[in-house]
């Protein structure tokens, strides 16, 4: 099928070549053959000309950012664009344990990132973009290597410098990144300024998540339509989802939005519960979850998004409040302690948690847990206690016979091993590192 | 007494009363930063105190430089008020002066204009504070006998000793403060400690029904009261606060 | 023109000072921290509610044209509205 171009398209792409079917970002054997058989398989880099020209695209297509935010891409574009000497920020951070899709397309697909990148900064009109990883993410030199071949191509306009975020959770927070990025300490800060005003050294700055930008690469080479053609009306596309099974296994999968979870996640064995969104998601029950698709239209009637697309099923024989209470305990002391709500309020839900997760929890934890809910949901600068009370309060719900049996002095699953994964405990980080 | 000689006493009069006000003002400043309160005043009255009291010590502070620059007696001339050194009258000591008045000037200009410049720049200027203090006791000391011998003495004495405890309170302070990447560790720390529950010993002496004593035992060993509704904590635990400047 | 009242909670050190002076918008909850009540200043408050923001030793209050302050809002929530409909309800 031949996707025609819009009205006023670039010279030379008058008729587009089909775009890839699913799975579009990472197709099972990747794209071997580095720059040039990233190239061979998907053609040459469209750059539009001049800044601006991309934005109609994709605001065509619909697409909107898969950080977690799903806030519109063409409208953040032209914010920046708007600015002067704007900054083009890759958002590789993925500090949410749970998730491996960055992750992945950094090792499997850099040139796509990087294509997207450059698209952006073009769009945009930047001279400089930043491509910000989690710590360690250079081992390997897959980035450098490509940049490097890159480089000898000539293929990119605007140089990329490589960044190491700083380790927490909070890393990948937009305002957090930027500062750690301009030196300060990595901390969430207070908007406005938003950073498409003020980020990267004062300038106006477009930061978005490595998937989006590989998304974008592909729909300047195949249009708007192509992109729209999976996904529904109203959220098109595609997104990868980490799916971690009930028997332990995990994947990065591509799926088109509205696709049925009972596809993804294999909820027909003991499973008892399905954690979607991350650590800062919803906990829904099994049942419930069985009828839901991946797209926000489906999930927020339910309480949850679709967020970055972790999902997490929770075998039966475990518990599910020793699990919330051991994320809890995590994102508590994930709080950057800079504001006062978040500071008070997540270290006493989480402590709240272990003892309901207890033997023999006073009958006032619950009470006090939905009074500090309630105290320190949107009060921080950032919403990671927004987010963490989300998660806390969807457990009380989900698990809320495993609640009752533990005020009566019993636990379904006493002793049971951890299922889902936790960072171990660290010492605070210094602070942004380049 | 002629008018010169009134002017001159009015000069000193009113730097003691400067001096005097300024010490109050950082002392207050100082409570502020603490969270601390005057007893029967509302919150707002310290930061308020503070602001007004700051505001009366420019007025001092005004005539006191006036009525020295007026005063036949000693020649300091007006240029000597904002340029140290150049007083023909002891230099240094006028000189201190000087400087003084400065950091009163960006002091009080950036406090006004607060909202204006922002929160990074107006506690910038701010801790100028600090050094504004001694630098108008040294020139107090230093400008005329006044402060060198009699009750004047002891005064100044006294609110040098004022300044110095609260600035040790202030110091000790931020040596305790967790910085904020330690914080939620020591919060969280804080409340688990305060949430564990104690383990049950064995009962001692004949039992009539095991569980009834266990269960009181428990309640009365926690340390809380267990009766539902009563949130103990709240009195044991603190609460988390900001550091202050 | 109405005003809105907007809090910097990383600024705030939950001094207390607003809540005094304006108590009817603004409420400390148990941790000493400023609650503000949503919506407009009142117009008979906003001379007071000047005070409250002068006040404030942190500079952590603001108050801002309600234009300014959807702006802002929108900043804040941009990135995500809060799918949990309310607190859970437990049965005892």
């Amino acid at each position: 099928m031949t996707v025609t171009s819009p009205a006023g398209a670039t010279p030379g792409l008058a008729a587009r070549p089909p775009g890839p079917a699913l799975p579009r970002l990472l197709p099972p054997g990747g794209r071997p053959g580095g720059l040039a058989g990233h190239l061979a398989a998907l053609g040459p880099l469209p750059y539009r000309g001049g800044p601006g020209r991309l934005i109609a695209d994709v605001a065509e297509s619909g697409l909107t950012g898969r950080g977690g935010a799903a806030f519109p891409v063409a409208r953040k574009l032209a914010a920046v664009a708007a600015g002067r000497r704007p900054v083009v920020v890759g958002n590789g951070a993925e500090s949410e344990p749970l998730s491996g899709k960055d992750a992945a397309l950094l090792r499997a697909a850099p040139h796509l990132v990087l294509d997207g990148l450059q698209l952006a900064a073009e769009a945009v009109g930047a001279r400089r973009a930043i491509l910000a990883v989690h710590p360690g993410g250079y081992a390997g030199g897959t980035l450098t290597g490509a940049l490097a071949q890159r480089q000898a191509a000539g293929l990119d306009r605007v140089p990329v410098e490589l960044a190491e975020a700083t380790d927490g959770f909070l890393a990948g927070q937009e305002t957090a990144l930027i500062s750690a990025l301009n030196g300060g300490l990595g901390r969430p800060a207070f908007t406005p300024p938003r950073v498409s005003d003020r980020g990267v050294g004062g300038h106006p700055t477009l930061v978005q998540n490595v998937e989006t930008l590989c998304h974008l690469a592909l729909i300047a080479r195949y249009g708007a339509a192509w992109f729209r053609s999976v996904g529904t009306g109203t959220e098109p596309g595609s997104m990868l989802a980490t799916v971690w099974q009930a028997d332990g296994r995990a994947a990065v999968t591509e799926a088109a939005l509205g696709t049925l979870l009972s596809q993804l996640l294999d909820l027909r064995g003991p499973v008892q519960a399905v954690l979607v969104g991350g650590y800062h998601g919803a906990w829904l029950q099994a049942g419930q979850a069985a009828g839901l698709a991946l797209s926000n239209a489906s999930l927020r009637p339910a309480g949850a998004a679709a967020g970055a697309g972790v999902l997490a099923a929770l075998p039966a024989g475990r518990c599910g409040l020793a699990e919330t209470a051991r994320v809890a305990r995590y994102l508590a002391l994930a709080s950057s302690g800079q504001c006062g709500p978040c500071l008070n309020g997540l270290p006493r839900i989480a402590a709240g948690l272990a003892e309901l997760a207890g033997t023999r929890p006073r009958p006032t934890v619950i009470h006090d847990l939905e009074r500090w809910s309630g105290l320190t949901s949107g009060r921080g600068a950032c919403h990671h206690p927004d987010g963490t009370v989300r998660f806390v309060r969807s457990a009380l719900v989900t698990f809320a016979a495993e609640t009752a049996a533990h005020a009566a002095g019993r636990c379904s699953a006493p002793g049971a091993a951890p299922f889902l994964l936790v960072p171990a405990e660290q010492t605070p980080a210094p602070g942004g590192r380049r | 007494m002629s008018a010169d000689t009134a002017l001159w006493y009015a000069s000193r009069a009113t730097g003691v009363v400067c001096l005097l006000l300024m010490t109050a003002v950082v002392l207050l400043g100082i409570l502020v930063t603490r969270q601390g309160r005057l007893p029967g005043l509302p919150r707002f009255a310290v930061t308020g105190l503070h602001r007004n009291l700051s505001l009366l010590a420019v007025l001092f502070l005004v005539v006191h430089v006036v009525t020295a620059i007026l005063d036949p007696f000693v020649t300091i001339g007006w240029v000597a008020t904002v340029v140290p050194l150049a007083s023909p009258y002891r230099p240094v000591w006028i000189g201190l002066g000087a400087v003084a008045l400065d950091l009163m000037a960006a002091l009080v200009l950036t406090s006004l204009a607060r909202a204006r410049i922002g929160r990074r720049a107006w506690r910038a200027v701010h801790w100028l504070a600090y050094a504004l203090w001694p630098l108008s006791l040294a020139h107090s000391l230093g400008s005329s006998g006044d402060l060198r011998s009699g009750p004047l003495l002891w005064l100044s004495a006294a609110c040098a000793a004022a300044v110095a405890a609260a600035l040790a309170v202030r110091l000790l302070a931020a040596a305790q403060a967790v910085p904020p990447a330690g914080r939620a560790a020591a919060e969280l720390a804080r409340h688990e400690a305060a949430a564990r529950r104690p383990v049950t010993l064995a009962p001692r002496g004949p039992v009539a029904r095991q569980e009834d004593l266990l269960a009181r035992r428990q309640s009365v060993l926690g340390g809380e009261e267990a009766s539902p509704g009563r949130h103990a904590l709240a009195a044991s635990t603190g609460v988390a606060r900001e550091a202050g400047r | 023109m109405s005003r809105v009242l907007r809090l910097n909670p990383v600024a705030c050190a939950g001094h207390g000072a607003c809540a005094e002076l304006l108590p009817e918008v603004i409420s400390l909850d148990e941790w000493g921290y400023p609650l503000l009540a949503p919506g407009p200043v009142p117009a008979g408050l906003a001379r007071r509610a000047r005070r409250a923001v002068a006040a404030c030793p942190a500079l952590a209050l603001a108050m801002e044209s309600a234009a300014d302050s959807a702006y802002s809002e929108k900043t804040q929530s941009q990135h995500r509205a809060d799918p949990s409909a309310g607190p859970a309800r437990l049965g005892t």
